[in-house]
C-alpha cells in the first residue's frame, strides 16, 4: 500500500568517461508572461565540471530547477539518456543530486542526521551498505566532522551551506547540480569545495556548478556556461569564454581578462577607477 | 542516538503501570493486584487474586477498562496525529486542536449527534467526524502553505479563522439542539471520556491502528520532507502522494480521537515536543513515542480528572488545555525567539 513500488527502480550502471550524463535541447521555461529560458542547449558529460555564471536573473537557478524536474518546461531534457519524465522519483535519486540554495531544515537534526538523508535513494538497495563510509567521507571532505552531533538549525550559514553539500556528496550520484555551492563560504571552504567538485569530476562524475564568482568558474572548471537574458552566450573552455569583450557586455560593466602569471588560466577583474 | 529505544520501552513501561492504576481507582477502589488478577481470570488463568469489592468485577469490565482502553487510543491518536501534523507542515506549532481540525471534526459528530443520524450504525459519527476533519485539513493545508512551507503567522492566523468558524456552526447545532442532545455536545465540547464503553472502543481502535502503522510507514519521508519539498522530491520522495497520506491521515487519527471523547487539545503539540527534546527529530522514533506519551497523558490526566474531586468530573478537555496552553505560549515564544520574529 503505502511505500511498496510497484516495480523495483532501475539502480544506475557505470558509464565510461565522456559520455552524455545531462543533455538538454531547446529548452524553454516560462513563469506567468514571462519567458525566464529561451532556446538554451546544454550537453554535461561525465568526468568534467561545468561552471554555470551569468548576471543576477540570467536563469540560472530555472536551469538547474529544469534539469532537476522542479519546473515545467519545454524542449528536451535527458538525464543517463533517458527523457527525464520517464524516471521516476527514486531512480532519478539515484542518478543526480542537487544542491539548493540556502538549505533549511524544519527540526533539530543533527548534522549526521542530515548528511545521512543523502542516503535515502539507496535504502534496499545492495549500495545501502555504503552508508556509513559515504556519509563519513562527505563529511570529511567538507570539513564538518568535527560538529557531527549539532543540531543543523544551530550552525552558522557557511556551517549549514556545507553540511547541506557534504548530503549531497554522500548521495553518490554520478551527476551533481550545485546551486551557488560557495555563497556563504569564506575563502579557503570555497576552494575546498572546487577541490572535492574536481576530485569527484576526475573520478567520472559530471558536475554543474552555479557561481558568482568568475575567478572561481575559471580557475577549476573544465567548461565555463554563460547565461544571460534567458539564453545561453557562450559555452566552452574558460580560456574561450571569459573574454573581455564577452563579459563586458554580459555584465554591462567594463570587465578587464588578464592570464595568470603561472596558470594562464584567466583572471577576470572589474575595472576599476580607484585611487593608484 | 541510543536514547529512543529506551524512551520507547520506558514509555511503553509507564502506560502498562498507569492503566493498572487507573483501573484501579475510582468510587470503588481494587488494588492493582486483583486488577492484574482479574484480567488474568478472564483470560482463563486461575492465578492472583479476584477484585474483593462487591461489584468489583464488573465495575473494571463495564465501567473502567473500556475508560481506560479509550484513553489509551484516544491520546495515541492525538499524540500520532501531531507529530505527523508537524513534520508535514514541517512547523512545531501545528497541532489538531490548534488549527481546527479537531474542532471541524467536532461540527461533523455534532451534526451526528444532533439530527439522530445512524446511516452507518456506530460509524456514522466516525465517518461524520472524519468526512468534515479532512475537509478542514485540506482547507488549512491549502490556505496555510506558500512556496512549500508554512509560516507560523499564517498557521495560527488560519486556525484562528477555521475556529471561529467551527464554533459558529457548533453555536448553531447546539441552538438547534433538543436538550439531550445539547447536554451530549457540551461535555464532549470540553472533552470527556465518561462515555466510554466497548462499542466506542471497538470503533475507533482499529482506526487507530491502521493509522498508526501507516504514519510509521511514513516516518523515513517525513524525515526528508525537513529538508523542504524539492529537496524531499530529489531525494526521491514522491512528495503529492506523502502529503496526500499524511492529510488523510491526520483526519483519520484526528477524527477517531475526537468521535467519542471531543475535543481534547494540545496533547498532540505538547508530547511530541517533548519527545524531540529527548530523542531528537527522527520520526521513526518521534511517531511510535508520540502515540505511547499521548496514551500516558491521557490516562494519566483522565484519572486525574475523574478522581481530583469526589463524585465530580472533571472535564478532561479543560485540563488538558490548562497545562497545554501555558506551554503552548512558551513554545510560541521560543519559536519567535529562534527566527528574530514571526517568520
Amino acid at each position: 500500500m503505502i511505500g511498496l513500488r510497484v516495480r523495483r527502480p532501475n539502480t544506475p550502471a557505470p558509464v565510461p568517461a565522456g559520455s552524455v550524463a545531462v543533455e538538454v535541447r531547446g529548452l524553454r521555461v516560462e513563469r506567468g508572461a514571462r519567458t525566464v529560458l529561451d532556446d538554451v542547449g546544454l550537453t554535461v558529460r561525465t568526468g568534467e565540471a561545468l561552471a554555470l555564471v551569468g548576471p543576477n536573473g540570467a536563469g540560472k537557478s530555472t536551469l538547474l530547477a529544469a534539469i532537476g524536474g522542479d519546473v515545467a518546461s519545454t524542449g528536451d531534457i535527458t538525464v543517463d539518456g533517458k527523457p527525464l519524465a520517464t524516471w521516476s522519483h527514486a531512480e532519478l535519486a539515484m542518478r543526480r543530486a542537487i544542491l539548493l540554495q540556502r538549505p533549511t531544515v524544519s527540526f533539530p537534526f543533527t548534522v549526521a542526521q542530515v548528511v545521512g538523508m543523502g542516503r535515502a535513494p539507496w535504502a534496499g538497495t545492495p549500495l545501502e551498505e555504503d552508508d556509513e563510509a559515504a556519509v563519513a567521507g562527505a563529511m570529511r571532505q567538507t570539513d564538518v566532522t568535527e560538529f557531527a552531533d549539532r543540531p543543523y538549525p544551530q550552525l552558522s550559514g557557511g556551517e549549514q551551506a556545507r553540511v547541506a553539500l557534504a548530503r549531497v556528496l554522500a548521495q553518490r550520484t554520478g551527476t551533481l547540480l550545485l546551486d551557488e555551492p560557495t555563497a556563504a563560504l569564506d575563502l579557503h571552504h570555497q576552494e575546498m569545495v572546487f577541490d572535492v567538485v574536481r576530485e569527484r569530476a576526475a573520478a567520472g562524475a559530471a558536475a554543474v556548478a552555479v557561481v558568482h564568482d568568475l575567478g572561481l568558474a575559471a580557475a577549476h572548471a573544465d567548461r565555463v556556461a554563460v547565461l544571460a537574458g534567458g539564453r545561453l552566450a557562450a559555452c566552452g573552455p574558460p580560456g574561450d569564454v571569459l573574454t573581455a569583450e564577452l563579459l563586458s557586455g554580459v555584465y554591462r560593466h567594463d570587465i578587464e581578462v588578464v592570464p595568470h602569471p603561472r596558470t594562464g588560466r584567466p583572471l577576470i577583474l572589474p575595472r576599476r577607477s580607484g585611487p593608484g | 542516538m541510543r536514547r529512543g529505544p529506551v524512551l520507547l520501552v520506558a514509555l511503553g513501561g509507564a502506560l502498562l503501570v498507569l492503566c493498572v492504576l487507573a483501573a484501579g481507582i475510582g468510587q470503588v477502589n481494587i488494588p492493582p493486584d486483583q486488577v492484574i488478577g482479574s484480567i488474568l481470570h478472564r483470560a482463563g488463568l486461575d492465578a492472583g487474586p479476584r477484585p474483593a469489592a462487591a461489584q468489583g468485577d464488573n465495575a473494571l469490565w463495564i465501567v473502567r477498562f473500556p475508560r481506560v482502553a479509550l484513553a489509551v487510543v484516544t491520546g495515541a491518536a492525538l499524540g500520532c496525529s501531531g507529530a505527523v501534523m508537524q513534520g508535514v507542515f514541517g512547523n512545531p506549532l501545528a497541532e489538531p486542536a490548534v488549527i481546527g481540525v479537531s474542532w471541524g471534526a467536532a461540527v461533523g459528530a455534532a451534526t451526528v449527534i444532533v439530527f439522530g443520524l445512524t446511516v452507518l450504525g456506530n460509524w456514522t459519527i466516525v465517518a461524520a467526524a472524519f468526512g468534515c476533519g479532512l475537509v478542514t485539513t485540506l482547507l488549512v493545508y491549502a490556505v496555510s502553505r506558500s512556496a512549500g512551507r508554512t509560516e507560523v503567522v499564517t498557521l495560527l492566523l488560519t486556525g484562528i479563522a477555521v475556529n471561529a468558524v467551527a464554533s459558529a456552526l457548533l453555536g448553531l447545532l447546539m441552538f438547534a439542539a433538543g436538550n439531550d442532545a445539547l447536554r451530549a455536545i457540551t461535555s464532549w465540547n470540553l472533552g470527556s471520556l465518561a462515555g466510554a464503553n466497548w462499542d466506542a472502543v471497538a470503533t475507533v481502535a482499529p482506526l487507530a491502528a491502521v493509522g498508526g502503522a501507516v504514519a510509521l510507514g511514513c516516518a523515513r519521508r517525513l524525515d526528508l520532507l525537513s529538508l523542504g519539498e524539492r529537496t524531499a522530491r530529489h531525494l526521491g520522495v514522491d512528495v503529492e502522494r506523502l502529503r496526500f497520506t499524511a492529510i488523510v491521515l491526520i483526519a483519520l487519527l484526528t477524527s477517531s480521537a475526537v468521535a467519542f471523547a471531543g475535543v481534547i487539545s494540545f496533547v498532540g503539540l505538547v508530547v511530541p515536543h517533548l519527545v524531540r527534546m529527548v530523542a531528537g527529530p527522527g520520526h521513526r522514533i518521534l511517531i511510535p513515542a508520540s502515540a505511547l506519551g499521548g496514551a500516558v497523558v491521557l490516562v494519566a490526566a483522565d484519572m486525574v480528572a475523574r478522581t481530583a474531586i469526589a463524585y465530580q468530573e472533571l472535564p478532561l478537555g479543560v485540563l488538558t488545555a490548562l497545562l497545554g496552553g501555558p506551554f503552548f505560549f512558551w513554545l510560541l515564544r521560543r519559536a519567535r525567539h529562534g527566527s528574530g520574529g514571526w517568520a
